[in-house]
């Protein structure tokens, strides 16, 4: 069993559930109309939206749940959330 | 060493010679002179554990449950409200395969609030995944604590375990008791070695989140694990039995029931009164046995079927009811006989701490045999009014 007898684990386990499985609407990011801000690697809940070079979001799908708070939030309207396709 | 002593005080004192690391309980009644006699033997150093003094029987199990986890032996005993308390950390003990173990002086529950006699409480926790012992007289339940932990603590088994007492008819009782000592108990009764454990230098989380794809997996677990204990239970009893003389190797017992007509299946200390009723009706012709179960948790299913074998009317008295169906007692014997034509009569009886005499055995006998069963025994119709 992936799981010990009584349902026990190393730590740090949670690193391997994918919890970007969830997700409905992914979060597309236009670096066009991006102006850096940062506010969206602020907001988001899963603290999974890290920044390149110029202060661009780097988005990790593998755990982002599609809330949609970078997408309600940014000022500059740069993030559109798309159906996901899988 | 025989002692005339309060069947608390005598638990109280083979827990002792279990040496628990830690102890948490709350006291509640008829169970109080349990844990007050332990906090004594704690005070005065005759036992080497942590007493923790909690503020309810919901943190008393809580302490244990975390004790447990670091591999400690542990200890908490109670009854009736107070493990309706406990009701979560009940079903988490027995998910994390913790073998702590806890005496259930069984009292009724609330409401209305009554603090005498009858199993309602343990039965109530049927479903939690515990081992389930219940012991006929003072003797048996201080003997079933050395088993208890020796079976919970077995790796094949990894469970909790109640050893359940009926309160003040056994826990306020004095009666003689052959105590063991403490190099016997230590002969039958080794350290605990815990199968995992908290430890700050390998860490390990217990009892973590399981999602649909896996919560079954650990429910069929346990259920393999109460299983496996349908014989290790025997064998444990069997090596009790070699060492000191007391035979527990059965999950039940039978009292001339070889060539009974009518069978009786109890629990408890009711047995003890049921045996000298059916002394009685057999020295006026009657024949009549008894099957006392042991172990209701697991349900000795094959057991029961093949001690009931041949008999052609069975007496189930239950003191519960799983209200809105019938006493859990008689709802187990039946399915254990099913396919059988061996007709079950259920009789509720002795519900909060009502008496219960030879007579009345006697007369549920003629009930059972006149085929008028399922029934409360003993209603007072001008209560009812």
């Amino acid at each position: 069993m992936a799981m010990g007898l009584g349902c026990t684990a190393r730590p740090g386990r949670s690193r391997e559930y994918k919890t970007g499985t969830w997700r409905v609407f992914r979060p597309a990011f236009d670096r066009e109309k991006c102006t850096s801000c940062g506010m969206c690697r602020i907001i988001c809940p899963e603290g999974c939206i890290a920044e390149d070079e110029e202060g661009k979001p780097v988005p990790d799908y593998d755990y982002c749940k599609g809330c949609g708070l970078c997408a309600e939030e940014c000022p500059a309207e740069a993030v559109e959330m798309k159906k996901e396709e899988k | 060493m025989l002692e005339i002593t309060e069947g608390s005080h005598a638990v109280a004192e083979a827990v002792g010679y279990c040496r628990p690391q830690v102890i948490a309980a709350y006291p509640i009644t008829p169970q109080t002179h349990i844990v007050e006699a332990l906090a004594e033997m704690v005070a005065d150093c005759k036992i080497d554990a942590e007493y923790i003094t909690v503020e309810s029987e919901f943190s008393a199990l809580s302490a244990c449950l975390g004790a447990s986890a670091t591999g400690s032996r542990v200890y908490s005993a109670t009854t009736s409200q107070g493990l309706a308390l406990m009701f979560e950390v009940c079903f988490n003990c027995a998910g994390m395969r913790l073998p702590v173990v806890m005496s259930i002086v069984n009292r009724s529950l609330g409401a209305p609030l009554s603090i005498w006699n009858d199993q309602q409480d343990s039965i109530s926790l049927r479903d939690s995944g515990w081992l389930q012992l219940y012991a006929e007289d003072n003797q048996e339940a201080t003997d079933l604590h050395y088993l208890a932990y020796r079976v919970a603590e077995d790796h094949r088994i990894l469970l909790p375990a109640f050893v359940c007492f009926d309160g003040f008819i056994l826990s306020h009782t004095y009666e003689p008791v052959d105590m063991l000592t403490q190099e016997q108990a230590d002969a039958y009764l080794p350290p605990f070695k815990p199968y995992q454990r908290l430890d700050a230098a390998d860490p390990i989380s217990f009892g973590l989140f399981a999602s649909p794809d896996y919560y079954m997996e650990f429910r069929y677990a346990i259920d393999q694990a109460l299983d496996m204990a349908r014989s290790v239970i025997p064998e444990a009893g069997k090596e009790f039995y070699e060492l000191f003389g007391r035979d527990y190797s059965g999950l039940v017992e039978a009292y001339r029931l070889d060539d009974a007509d009518t069978a009786i299946v109890a629990m408890g200390s009711i047995c003890g009164t049921t045996k000298d009723a059916i002394d009685e009706m057999r020295d006026a012709g009657k024949k009549v046995g008894l099957l006392k179960l042991r172990c209701f948790r697991p349900f000795p299913s094959i057991e029961v079927k093949k001690a009931l074998d041949g008999v052609s009317t069975v007496a189930v008295l239950d003191k519960n009811i799983s209200l809105g169906a019938k006493g859990a007692v008689a709802l187990e014997v039946k399915d254990a006989l099913y396919g059988s034509q061996i007709p079950v009569h259920d009789y509720i009886i002795a519900l909060g701490g009502r008496d219960v005499r030879k007579r009345d055995i006697a007369a549920v006998v003629s009930k059972a045999e006149a085929g008028e069963g399922d029934i409360f025994y003993g209603l007072r119709q001008e209560v009812l009014k």
